[in-house]
């Protein structure tokens, strides 16, 4: 059996990702039509939220898969200061548009949402406002890349911002458990009967699931293709100068 | 086509569409630059293997 870091080579990472990514894209598009056009066509409107409940298919996989494409970052990160391995750090820059995409995407549905079921646009409850600062701090993670020429030195330091970023990846992941004020619901989805939603939602919402993590695995894959092509790319140029 | 979305209609239309767009977004942005990086390496290196 090959080594899991043989596919932090780039050449071997770069013959695997040609092949996956059109298959995973391809299965992510799947999901996200059956996912989002059952749940939007076929599931019944909620007695007290009204058809508002559809939202549910967008902002909770969306909601979900923001913390996790920052916790996915992390892991990346840590291997890039412990192994340095370059397609980590890469990975970890290709993921941070995409990890921020999907944030404005749960708190623009969440605030479309929370309008009529809470008669406020926004509040400054702990889950919501720490998912604004993990915004922030993806806001800061892509600037600190672009900002600084190294490449190593920006993998270096965007690492480290990322592991302090973690603290509110999590924290808006639990929030709700640590503070009970706040408009904010619990958990969507549990182990517990009582407490998870409804059968009818809960099918369609868990392929709408499948679709968002299928899509966010695809375009990092893609997009770290595409940043490792620019790094070897700025090496050629810096060889040629040299020369 | 569309169901019947209630009083609510604008809010589930506007989440969708603003969800779609952001989703489509991302993705051009990303296929824009990936085809700029591409051609761009590859006709830095077209130049080398000339020389």
């Amino acid at each position: 059996m090959s080594s899991f870091w043989e596919y932090a080579n780039p050449k071997r990472f770069m013959q695997i990702s040609s092949a996956a990514v059109p298959w995973i894209g391809g299965a992510a598009l799947l999901c996200l039509v059956i996912g989002l056009g059952w749940g939007f066509f076929y599931t019944p409107d909620d007695f007290r939220q009204g058809s508002t409940v559809k939202i549910i298919y967008l902002h909770v996989p969306a909601a979900l898969m923001a913390i996790n494409a920052w916790l996915m970052m992390l892991v990346a990160s840590l291997v890039w200061l412990i192994r340095r391995h370059h397609v980590s750090a890469l990975a970890a820059r290709a993921a941070a548009p995409v990890g921020a995409t999907l944030t404005v995407i749960a708190l623009a549905t969440g605030a479309i949402w929370g309008q009529p079921m809470w008669g406020t646009w926004w509040v400054w409850d702990p889950r919501l406002t720490s998912f604004l600062i993990l915004f922030l701090f993806y806001l800061g993670y892509i600037a600190l890349w672009e900002a600084i020429e190294d490449p190593d030195t920006a993998a270096d330091l965007t690492s480290v911002l990322c592991l302090v970023g973690s603290v509110f990846a999590l924290l808006s992941r639990y929030a709700v458990l640590f503070w009970n004020q706040g408009l904010h619901q619990g958990a969507t989805l549990s182990l517990d009967k009582e407490e998870n939603i409804s059968n009818v939602y809960y099918v369609p919402l868990l392929i709408s699931i499948a679709g968002f993590v299928l899509f966010f695995i695809s375009l990092v894959l893609y997009r770290t293709r595409t940043e490792i092509r620019a790094r070897r790319l700025r090496a050629l140029i810096a060889r040629e100068r040299l020369a | 086509m569309i169901p019947d979305l209630g009083k609510y209609a604008s809010e589930v239309l506007s989440a969708y569409a603003v969800s779609f767009l952001l989703l489509v977004l991302i993705v051009a942005v990303s296929v824009k630059r990936s085809m700029t990086v591409r051609n761009r390496l590859r006709a830095f290196e077209a130049r080398r293997k000339k020389r």
